[in-house]
């Protein structure tokens, strides 16, 4: 590649040929305004907001599309550029509700940090006042809102569903002022082919895309005295909860996220960690039996959600090798609901059941008519990583100086294995530290699968070769099912999920989350599991006595019953 | 086949036009009349293209004389046959009058509509079939592609269309032939080359009169230009409303690719074209080259940025060429005289000749092909015979929605890219709208700029969001609210979009308002400072209809027609309308038998 040099804000820089004006400004660590602009997703320029001034031709440029030319001479800050930023600006503020207060993005926002930053006055916005979009808010749930009328049709939604999760789930439609961003045939969000993943709500630069609130419905419950409410925290949500409070991403804080919600005043607190080895045992006890039989091979993993919708969508016909061992979540409350309410001597008819989750898709997934298992629903209510901490700040609770408390009795042992569940490659590691030493009694080499994409790799336990893939993202995941469509799959075990780099990068986690986020939260989920004592699912010493009190052992009728499921073939539309 | 020697031909326009106003049963009759009178073998009906003169359709040409018939009905069928075809006396009376001196003109060539035009890329309209290959053959068709392939490399090609001076016909005008040279030097495994079709500026049909009326050419153009940039794959992208266009076209692949002019191994050089008709849902934005593209991939048209140009970069990634229908009109003639012919025609910068299509409050509307660096004092006086009604010329808009407005005092401008761009305006598609004194240009900027709004795409700012609160300004000054700040917001605004849209709708799209404001300020200040639109035209501005007292002869026609019962008076006194009820609707002028009611 060849080189330019060109200037910008009277300093020269040298970049490959290709570089945008963006970028090479960045290199100069000069940080140009954007608001369609994403890193991760492809350039779509037209939020106009990183304008540029060309000197030598007075031109003003998108500068996020404006490829870098030898000798450009560019001003950043020219009186004509802070002039045309800021009238695009106000002119998406004229046409944006004057509803900062009431948003769950308020303080969080790109649009409102531009405009403080611009210094952009009331006044400047009324000057173009006029009609406002006035559209209905699509909050049916149960996992996704939108709210139109704050959407800045910057389309980073539009192009992480299709670029990223291969869905088109949104689009944008209508033309001229009208133009919109919605769903085919502005279906409400729980009619459509989504897999409710939340990517869409994570790079919203503003309020339009959120999580369904359950915040009020938990409040509630801790405030019934006939309620005994139990809570569960996902692996991911120790490793990034610690960013709504300034620390760093990857910062792990699973003993002050136990105290905060001990003094939110919930009756008991575990960590899925401890159905996540569970569903390890089932998992990797059903993915032997497949082997034994070559039945329904690839055998495909089951723990998200997300990828779940999206399979029952759009390969209906490969349901039968999915996994069908329900996600730990799922696992944990039907337990809750009858192990462990015959243990503590509770009417599950007033367990509450919580969990705490860096994803939406949970929020779908709680309420599918398949999890009634226990007899009632199994997962009563599910929180975002964002929603806990919020609830955590409501109330005043100074977070960063907790003392670090440990999970409650009996369903609080975890192991190193459940941890690595919330990142790309970690459900896979799990599974094959216990199948091979239940197949063969000797311990697996660490097999370092992740971060991105797809990665293959093949192990050889007992003098088989087995073929394995991990996938996240959806479009990469639909990559490979292709191939098990088409017969032509090498693989016999895959594990998807469905947002980039697992859990870690859920759509329920802090925002912003950029690659560099993910990468350090995986890095802190890592190092957990290698301070861990027990690092094998099928040591962990509650679950033997779970299975030796209760289930009696890994697929036993009692175990079909309440930790196995079924899916369902939906509409491609 | 028999050769059949005729004594007659017959005519009959068959584009929408004609069609539209019923030339179809004319044909039906004429058909029957010839049968009944047994002159069917001594005389030959042709349906034929667009004449441009749709106006005065439907249209009946009489050949060998050349003896042109407008606003035919079915009724005069008989008297053209009986007449004319039989005793060889022409029909006076289904003559076309000249507006100005009401002088009957017998001959197609001798009416100044045509006389002063020189038709390069219509050549063929109204004079062959559309649907005959043959036809199209017999009158040098599929010459040039032949010369392109056997005597000339895809370089010689190239050379001879950039010395011609050919420029890209949709509007920007980008040198046609460094746009092939640019694809041509892209390596790879294919190319594709795209026809813009996509008219949508509001009253221009000269693509679809084009292909209506001659389809051959465009392909002709096409698979030349094919050859040139290395492509063996191209799209017609038409919009759907143009179900004729589409149908042409359909029949003229057809019968193109049987003769081997399109398909593998064309004339035997061993070049490959394959052609596809790709049907537009008729959105203004397609007509934007990336939105196009996207549109023919299954996307939503909506543009991207540029680099990376279609050049590099195009249809599925791949190098494209995209060239609007009349450049590909050009195409063949520039090949069979070759470039110094046609670059004797027009202007230093601007060679050859340009469609346009003429309305608006002139007394000959329709398609003009004029050389460039004609004046409009010639398009409109020469051509179009005048301003309706004898009243005043007052502006020009040319370039469809996103063009300007010219003042009458630039009457004498020879027009060409440059000189249209320099005075605010564009050529555009060629669009040429002309307005009259009765025209207010705040409505008409506001017209336009509706239309431009309601067909952005809204993907970007100030495209979406500028011409929106550009329109709501505009509408409230229409609307006598207009406030002080208001011109000078329009114009900050206006250059605003101009700046920073994405594309060249946004790039545009505040043209007809900043040139209104340039050249018609005053107009806007009294619609502003005094509530008054000085063309009485903006509701709620007109001022109120008033009685003659001393012509009234108390009929009570108006009393009757006003639909909101501000007139009063008795039988047979002058009559009275209450200027705070009026609503300007003018029934009530009208009605009345005597003129005694005007607008005050």
């Amino acid at each position: 590649m060849s080189k330019i040099t060109l200037t910008i804000d009277g300093q020269t820089v040298q970049v490959e040929a290709g570089t945008t004006v963006l970028e090479a400004a960045r290199e100069l660590g000069i940080k140009i305004p954007t608001l369609c602009y994403h890193p991760e997703l492809s350039l779509h320029g037209s939020c106009r907001i990183c304008v540029v001034e060309n000197l030598d031709n007075g031109r003003l440029l998108a500068s996020c599309v404006a490829p870098v030319a030898d000798g450009m001479n560019i001003s950043t800050r020219s009186p004509r550029v802070r002039k045309a930023r800021k009238m695009n600006l106000e002119l998406l503020l004229a046409n944006h509700p004057d509803d900062c207060l009431g948003c769950d993005r308020s303080g969080n926002c790109e649009l409102q940090t531009l405009t403080y930053e611009m210094g952009i006055s009331r006044n400047d916005v009324e000057r173009f006042a006029g009609e406002k979009r006035d559209l209905p808010i699509d909050d049916v749930g149960p996992s996704l809102k939108r709210e139109p009328n704050k959407c800045i049709l910057c389309g980073r939604c539009v192009r992480v569903c299709a670029e990223v999760q291969g869905l088109n789930a949104l689009e944008f439609t209508g033309r001229g002022f009208n133009s919109v961003v919605s769903t085919a045939f502005d279906l409400p969000q729980n009619e459509i082919n989504c897999s409710n993943c939340g990517q869409c709500v994570v790079v919203c630069p503003v309020g339009a895309l959120t999580e369904v609130s359950e915040i009020e419905r938990v409040w509630e419950a801790l405030a019934d005295p006939e309620k005994y409410v139990v809570v569960q925290t996902a692996p991911a949500i120790q490793v990034s909860i610690g960013e709504e409070f300034g620390l760093e991403p990857g910062s792990v804080v699973t003993g002050k996220l136990v105290a905060a919600l001990r003094r939110l005043g919930f009756d008991r607190v575990f960590s899925t960690e401890f159905s996540a080895d569970l569903t390890i045992l089932e998992e990797g006890n059903e993915f032997i039996g497949r082997i034994k039989g070559n039945k329904n091979l690839p055998h495909i993993t089951s723990c998200c959600p997300g990828w779940i919708k999206y399979a029952e969508h759009n390969y209906p016909d490969l349901l039968n090798h999915l996994s069908t061992a329900k996600s730990p979540q799922q696992m944990f409350s039907a337990i809750t609901k009858t192990y462990y309410a015959e243990k503590i001597g509770v009417d599950p008819a007033n367990i509450f059941t919580v969990s705490v989750m860096p994803c939406t898709a949970k929020k779908f997934e709680k309420v599918r008519e398949e999890h009634r298992d226990s007899g009632f629903q199994d997962t009563d209510a599910v929180l975002t990583t964002r929603e806990l901490a919020r609830m955590i700040k409501e109330v005043g609770i100074d977070f960063l100086n907790l003392p670090d408390e440990e999970y409650d009795e009996i369903m609080g042992d975890v192991t190193g294995a459940a941890t690595i569940f919330g990142t790309t490659g970690g459900v896979t590691e799990a599974a094959l530290r216990t199948v091979k030493e239940v197949l063969t009694g000797e311990p697996l080499e660490r097999l370092e699968l992740g971060f991105m994409g797809i990665k293959e790799t093949e192990v050889e336990i007992a003098g088989r070769t087995y073929n394995i893939a991990v996938v996240s993202g959806l479009n990469n995941a639909a990559k490979l099912l292709d191939e098990v469509r088409a017969g032509t799959s090498k693989y016999d075990w895959i594990e998807v999920m469905a947002c980039p780099h697992g859990c870690i990068g859920g759509g329920g986690q802090p925002i912003p989350m950029t690659e560099e986020t993910k990468i350090k939260r995986t890095q802190g989920l890592a190092s957990i599991d290698k301070s861990n004592t027990i690092r094998k699912s099928h040591e962990n010493p509650d679950i033997i006595r779970l299975y030796k009190e209760f289930l009696g052992e890994p697929l036993s009728g009692k175990a079909h019953d309440l930790l196995h499921t079924s899916y369902q073939a939906r509409s491609k539309n | 086949m028999e050769a059949t020697i005729y004594r007659s031909h017959v005519l009959i326009c068959t584009g929408t036009g004609c069609v539209s106003s019923g030339s179809g049963k004319i044909k039906e009759r004429m058909v029957a009349e010839l049968e009944e009178r047994g002159l069917q073998k001594e005389v030959k009906i042709v349906d034929t293209g667009c004449h441009g003169f749709c106006e005065k359709g439907p249209i009946v040409i009489v050949y060998p004389e050349g003896v042109f018939y407008c606003q035919v009905d079915v009724e005069d069928v008989s008297e053209i046959v009986e007449e004319h075809l039989l005793k060889g006396r022409i029909v006076e009376r289904l003559l076309y009058k000249e507006p100005l001196t009401e002088e009957s003109i017998p001959s197609y060539n001798e009416i100044d509509f045509y006389k002063k035009q020189m038709r390069i890329a219509l050549a063929n309209c109204g004079r062959i079939n559309p649907e005959s290959i043959h036809e199209y053959i017999a009158v040098g068709g599929y010459e040039a592609l032949g010369k392109a392939l056997t005597e000339m490399t895809p370089e010689e090609v190239i050379e001879e269309v950039k010395k011609s001076g050919l420029r890209g016909r949709g509007g920007a005008g980008f040198p046609t032939g460094l746009k092939w040279e640019l694809t041509r030097r892209e390596k790879s495994d294919k190319k594709y080359l795209v026809c813009n079709a996509d008219e949508g500026d509001p009253g221009a049909f000269m693509d679809r009169s084009l292909l209506e009326g001659d389809p051959h050419r465009i392909i002709e153009g096409m698979a030349i230009a094919a050859y040139a940039i290395g492509a063996d794959e191209g799209y017609i992208y038409v919009r759907a409303e143009y179900p004729l266009a589409i149908h042409r076209l359909e029949v003229a692949l057809e019968q193109a690719a049987e003769l081997g002019l399109l398909g593998e191994n064309i004339l035997g050089s061993g070049f490959n074209f394959n052609l596809h008709i790709k049907k537009g849902a008729g959105a203004f934005v397609c007509g934007e080259e990336t939105a196009l593209m996207a549109s023919i991939e299954g996307r939503r048209g909506m543009p991207r940025p540029k680099p990376p140009f279609p050049s590099v970069s195009g249809l599925w990634g791949k190098p494209t060429n995209i060239n609007n229908v009349e450049t590909f009109a050009n195409v063949p003639y520039i090949i069979n005289n070759g470039a110094e012919v046609y670059s004797a025609i027009g202007t230093e910068k601007s060679k050859g000749t340009k469609v346009f299509a003429l309305t608006g409050k002139i007394n000959n509307t329709g398609l003009v092909e004029v050389p460039m660096g004609i004046t409009l004092r010639e398009i409109i006086y020469d051509i179009g015979g005048g301003i309706r009604d004898g009243k005043e010329l007052k502006a020009v808009q040319t370039g469809g929605p996103s063009g300007g407005c010219i003042p009458a005092d630039l009457l004498d401008l020879p027009i060409d890219y440059e000189s249209l761009t320099e005075v605010g305006a564009m050529m555009g598609s060629g669009g040429m709208v002309v307005m009259d004194e009765s025209t207010c240009m705040v409505d008409v900027a506001r017209f336009f700029l509706s239309f431009t709004q309601s067909e952005s795409c809204g993907k970007c700012t100030p495209c979406r969001e500028g011409t929106k609160r550009m329109l709501e300004i505009l509408d409230r000054i229409c609307a006598g609210e207009g406030r002080e700040g208001d011109l000078e917001l329009l114009e900050e605004l206006g250059n605003h979009i101009k700046e920073t849209s994405l594309c060249q709708l946004g790039g545009s799209a505040p043209n007809p308002v900043l040139s209104t404001l340039k050249y018609f300020r005053a107009e806007y200040e009294a619609h502003i400072k005094e509530k008054r639109c000085p063309a009485n035209v903006c509701e709620g501005m007109k001022s109120a209809y008033v009685i003659d007292e001393s012509v009234c002869i108390g009929c009570t026609a108006c009393t009757r027609v006003c639909p909101v019962d501000a007139i009063s008076g008795e039988r047979k006194k002058p009559h009275y309308i209450d200027p705070d009820v009026c609503i300007a609707c003018g029934a009530c002028a009208a009605k009345c038998p005597v003129s005694a009611i005007a607008q005050g």
